[in-house]
């Protein structure tokens, strides 16, 4: 049996964030690109996590807490943003959401 | 004394700025009368600083500020009041008064009346640094400044083709020589450090003859545009095309002669450099013969005046080149007299003829124009050069001093040319104011001038008269300045003999003149006698197809020239370049531009593309720098 060391944990976390950044560029729902968004974070979260636990150094971990703290802000922001504009337009798909076009 | 310096070169400059408040609203005769006071005060000034110099006061030098001090150079706002600048603040000052208080009635009906007043004080500012400057740089400032201004005034009457044609002529020809003037004073700050003319006059000595020959060539160089010398003297003649009293005063009197200035201010040079002297001198006496013989025939009034300038430059050049600086200087202020008398005779002929310029057309103009009669006819004895007026002691010097240096071809040419000055200048008054009144035929009813500008030409009269008086008191104002020696010839005999031999020669050049044009056989030509189809005639008319040669010879080619270098370097490689810029910018704007979909999606896909994109550039990069050592080993084993 194979001990699990620092390496798998980066590799875990390097799939949650290719994971995350295909749903990033192919979700066209807003809420799932929501998801994509928290799976990036926390892929770097287990990142953080398992190179202060390598380290022994605490700093990685509390940064990792600061991440979670800025995600949890940023989903309640966005999904705010979200609700108002299911509201007004009543689907939340990317395609609609277009007025920016150059 | 400084204060009086300052009110000289500071109060046409006031005059010019406060006449230029005005120039967008219609005329004020007040604009005209302030800045005629204002010229009066500097006029006043030089007054007082000529009389302080003649009672033997020191020069005053004032340093105003400083201009330029970077490292060895150090050029200061310095003005000087010598002998020399004296006598040029005296001429510029006295002539410029009386033009203001005359253009006040000769641009009476001008739309631009206050404009005319501005430009024209601005000329005398400039003028007076060119003077005062106790530098070469502030000459050269005031040079360029006369130069502007000249160009302003010629094209005055800018809706006019030619003149703005005249306007560009004369400033393009002063670039071409201020260019030579401008290495002129290269070479003298290279050689000597500095270009105080104090400080460069002492190192002069100490350098050799041929640098001192091409510093004076180059600075003689600048004085031959200025001055209108050959080749460079065709602007002089189409600058006739600006108003008469910018003719006497900028085209007669002052800046023409800033050359003939120029040269004596540096006559510590060219006494060093007689070869250059000689070759100025002989330049100036064949300037005087062949610019009187193209007067002989023209038929514009101002135009026969202009080349009786250029004449009278040439013989100031060669009194200069020979060393006798003091007689150019004294010419020029004789000359300046009698030559803006003239011109201002002229203008109000023009203003009584409605500005027809052709004497032929004229005649007979004595009876109603008493007083311009008796002010050109007085001027032209003068020009002339008969006893006792201003132009017989100053000319008569100038043959002496050529007769005594033993340069007889210069002597013989400068009194031949005398004999044509005098023809001339009398087949023109002959023509206006003799003889039958042919400008009846053209339906014509000519007047006197208003009073006020007869008497404002008083002045010029009076010194055209009695400035011959101030010969000795001049000469031993500029003795010490211009190391000036009298010239003695050593007979007696030889010296009456040739002086009345020049006042025979001259009057009966006069008298020749009178007799072949105060006669009621004298009609308008029309091309079809016989003198005016002779050779000689249409030579001379011509201006010796030198106007037609460097059209032909220089304007044309450089013309055409210039449209190769615009269509194939300028279009092909400059505008092509710059427009290739241009349009690929444009280009990649317009393809990039679909990026911006204004979708979520796609430009997420984007921002991942361009972070993986620096990533990878990242990467490569620090792997380069981790083993660039390997990559340059590898790199020399290719042979690169």
């Amino acid at each position: 049996m194979m001990e699990i060391g620092l390496n798998h944990y980066l590799v875990l976390s390097t799939i949650l964030f290719a994971i995350g950044l295909v749903g990033v560029m192919r979700r066209k729902n807003l809420l799932l690109l929501f998801f994509a968004t928290e799976i990036l974070l926390n892929s770097v979260n287990i990142a953080f996590a398992a190179i202060s636990h390598f380290y022994g150094d605490l700093t990685g971990q509390m940064f990792a807490f600061f991440v979670i703290a800025i995600a949890a802000s940023e989903v309640a922001v966005g999904l705010g943003l979200l609700i108002v504009w299911h509201k007004r337009h009543g689907n939340i798909d990317l395609d609609n959401l277009a007025t920016m076009k150059g | 004394m400084e204060k009086y310096l300052y009110i000289a070169l500071f109060a046409p400059l006031v005059s010019s700025l406060f006449s230029a408040l005005f120039t967008a609203t219609p005329k004020k005769t007040f604009t005209g009368i302030v800045a005629s006071l204002l010229i009066f005060s500097a006029f006043a000034s030089s007054t007082v600083l000529l009389m302080y110099i003649l009672n033997g006061g020191e020069p005053v030098h004032v340093e105003m500020m400083t201009w330029m001090a970077t490292g060895d150079l150090y050029i200061p706002f310095g003005f000087v009041v010598d002998q020399i600048s004296v006598t040029m603040m005296m001429v510029v000052t006295l002539v410029s008064t009386v033009v203001h208080i005359y253009s006040i009635g000769y641009m009476d009906h001008d739309k631009g009346f206050n404009r005319f007043f501005s430009y024209l004080s601005a000329f005398v500012f400039s003028m007076m640094i060119l003077v005062m400057s106790d530098n070469y740089a502030g000459l050269f400032i005031g040079w360029e400044g006369v130069g502007l201004c000249s160009w302003l005034l010629i094209g005055f009457w800018f809706h006019k083709e030619s003149a703005t044609w005249a306007a560009n002529e004369a400033f393009i020809m002063n670039r071409i020589a201020d260019l030579g003037m401008l290495v002129g004073i290269f070479l003298i700050y290279w050689n000597t450090g500095t270009l105080q003319y104090e400080g460069s006059f002492e190192a002069f000595a100490h350098l050799d003859t041929e640098t001192l020959s091409w510093i004076g060539i180059f600075l003689f160089i600048g004085a031959m545009g200025k001055s209108a010398q050959f080749p460079l003297h065709t602007w002089l003649a189409d600058a006739m095309e600006g108003p008469t009293p910018v003719s006497a005063l900028i085209h007669a009197a002052t800046m023409v002669t800033a050359g003939v200035y120029l040269v004596v201010r540096s006559n510590e040079l060219y006494s060093l450099i007689p070869h250059v002297g000689l070759f100025i001198a002989s330049l100036g006496a064949f300037v005087a013969l062949f610019a009187a013989s193209m007067a002989l025939v023209n038929r514009d009034m101002k135009r026969v005046i202009a080349y009786s300038t250029l004449s009278q430059l040439g013989y100031m050049f060669a009194a200069a080149g020979l060393g006798a600086y003091w007689v150019a200087l004294f010419h020029l202020m004789a000359h300046a007299f009698f030559k803006a008398l003239l011109f201002l005779g002229a203008g109000n002929v023009m203003h009584a003829m409605d500005s027809e310029l052709d004497p032929f057309k004229m005649g007979g103009l004595k009876k109603v124009m008493k007083w311009t009669y008796i002010m050109m006819t007085l001027a032209s004895v003068a020009l002339a050069g008969i006893f006792p007026l201003a132009g017989f002691f100053s000319k008569d010097t100038i043959l002496e001093a050529a007769f005594a240096e033993h340069h007889f071809i210069i002597y013989s040419v400068l009194l031949f040319t005398a004999g044509l000055t005098a023809f001339y200048s009398f087949r023109l008054t002959a023509l206006i104011f003799e003889g039958e009144e042919r400008y009846k035929l053209f339906g014509i009813h000519p007047h006197e001038a208003y009073k006020f500008m007869l008497v404002g030409m008083s002045p010029l009269l009076i010194l055209a008269i009695i400035a011959g008086a101030f010969r000795t008191t001049f000469f031993e104002m500029v003795e010490e300045l211009l190391s000036a020696v009298e010239y003695h010839i050593h007979s007696e005999v030889t010296l009456w003999i040739m002086t009345i031999g020049t006042q025979a020669f001259v009057v009966l050049a006069i008298i020749f003149a009178y007799k072949k044009y105060n006669n009621s056989r004298i009609s308008v030509p029309d091309g079809t006698s016989k003198m005016e189809n002779s050779f000689a005639y249409k030579l001379l008319i011509n201006q010796y197809y030198i106007p037609y040669a460097y059209d032909k010879y220089l304007v044309a080619p450089y013309r055409e020239l210039s449209d190769i270098f615009w269509t194939h370097i300028d279009m092909k490689i400059v505008d092509a370049s710059v427009d290739g810029i241009a349009g690929i910018v444009y280009g990649t704007g317009e393809k990039t531009r679909t990026m911006q979909s204004g979708n979520l999606s796609t430009m997420l896909t984007w921002m991942v593309a361009g972070t993986l994109g620096m990533l990878s550039l990242a990467v490569v990069f620090g792997l380069a720098v981790r083993y660039s050592g390997e990559i340059l080993a590898i790199l020399s084993g290719l042979g690169v």
